[in-house]
């Protein structure tokens, strides 16, 4: 029961480590001010986020590892995060819509994670539910104002799209630690989180006269520590500081 | 400066129950929708308020900065309009 648990803690808290990281990367960046701030507002909740699960996760694991221990000290195959998480921010188009994908998979699994027999996984479940509910907004309103408005903006958003759908199906992924977890009532009644996510997705993504590929292949691996390159270099300069300079603190 | 800017919003910010909405500031933004959506992350991080105003920029009229000695300065001679003609009482504060 530990290991799932802390198994299963680890791919909530990476997922948002690992975009939270992505949207920082945007800081100073952005196509205008506001939304520079709303991108590293983003950032922000999902790193809190992860700092509130790592926490919890190293207690529930019992060896000593505190929140940073697990966000900077693991090497690339022990992060549970999805692929689509650690994909390019490439262009703002590409980064709004795996933020859209994201969402309305966080949103719905975060309204079921506050039922959670687990007091702690419903607490952190309540708190960013809040956050995830204005995740969700904003990156559904910029879907639809992109693919519903020039034709440079529909293509890029389509491209996009088109680029991350492969990359979606990873969401819905299990294997026996959601069985254990689901037994034991840690995750409860999930059984419909993949059709809200299917309405979400397909109310805004025909709203934004955007076209669902046909391609259903499906690209898995990061759940189970197989990653793409990109997590590397993610690593690279989330952890630099602590591994040039081991202990530091700031 | 080019054209493609989106347009002014002025925003207004009810920091709590109680208080009237103030005026914090501007921000540029494609449509009201867009405009709140901006000034809940500009300008309420850090829990300033409980309700947002937005008003496009166009849509305000201002008084003439020129116009200023007619407007204002009439009101500057006419010291029985402030109700400081009277004693306070010993003992009210903050008045």
């Amino acid at each position: 029961m530990e290991n799932a648990l802390f198994e299963y803690l680890l791919r909530l808290g990476d997922d948002s480590l690992i975009l939270g990281h992505r949207l920082s990367e945007w800081c100073g960046h952005g196509p205008v001010l506001e939304e520079d701030i709303a991108l590293t507002n983003l950032s922000l909740d999902l790193i809190g986020q992860a700092t509130s699960i790592f926490d919890y996760a190293g207690k529930v694991e019992g060896k000593g590892r505190s929140e940073d221990d697990l966000a900077f000290l693991r090497f690339d195959k022990d992060y549970r995060n999805l692929l689509l998480v650690e994909r390019p921010n490439v262009d703002f188009g590409v980064t709004i819509m795996r933020q859209f994908l994201f969402d309305a998979y966080r949103k719905p699994l975060f309204e079921r994670l506050v039922h959670s027999s687990d007091e702690m996984i419903a607490a952190i479940a309540a708190k960013s539910l809040k956050e995830t509910k204005y995740h969700l907004r904003h990156s559904s309103e910029w879907v639809i104002r992109l693919g519903d408005g020039t034709e440079e903006s529909h293509n890029r958003i389509q491209d996009a799209l088109n680029e991350l759908w492969k990359y979606a199906a990873e969401i819905f992924y299990e294997d026996a630690v959601d069985a254990e977890l689901k037994a034991n009532g840690v995750l409860p009644d999930m059984d419909s989180l993949k059709s809200d996510w299917d309405t979400i997705v397909h109310a805004v993504l025909e709203e934004a006269t955007l076209t669902i590929p046909d391609n259903n292949w499906k690209q898995e691996g990061g759940r189970k520590g197989l990653h793409t390159e990109h997590l590397g270099f993610i690593l690279a300069e989330l952890q630099y500081m602590q591994r040039a300079y081991p202990n530091m603190e700031w | 400066m080019t054209n493609n800017e989106w347009p002014l919003w002025e925003v207004f910010i009810r920091s709590k129950q109680g208080l009237s909405h103030k005026h914090v500031g501007s921000l540029r933004a494609a449509d009201e929708k867009m405009a709140i959506e901006n000034a809940r992350d500009v300008y309420t991080r850090r829990s300033e308020g409980i309700s947002i105003w937005v008003v496009a920029s166009a849509n305000v009229f201002a008084s003439n900065p020129d116009e200023a000695d007619s407007l204002y300065e009439p009101a500057n001679s006419k010291v029985y309009r402030h109700p400081t003609f009277y004693d306070v009482p010993d003992g009210i504060e903050h008045m």
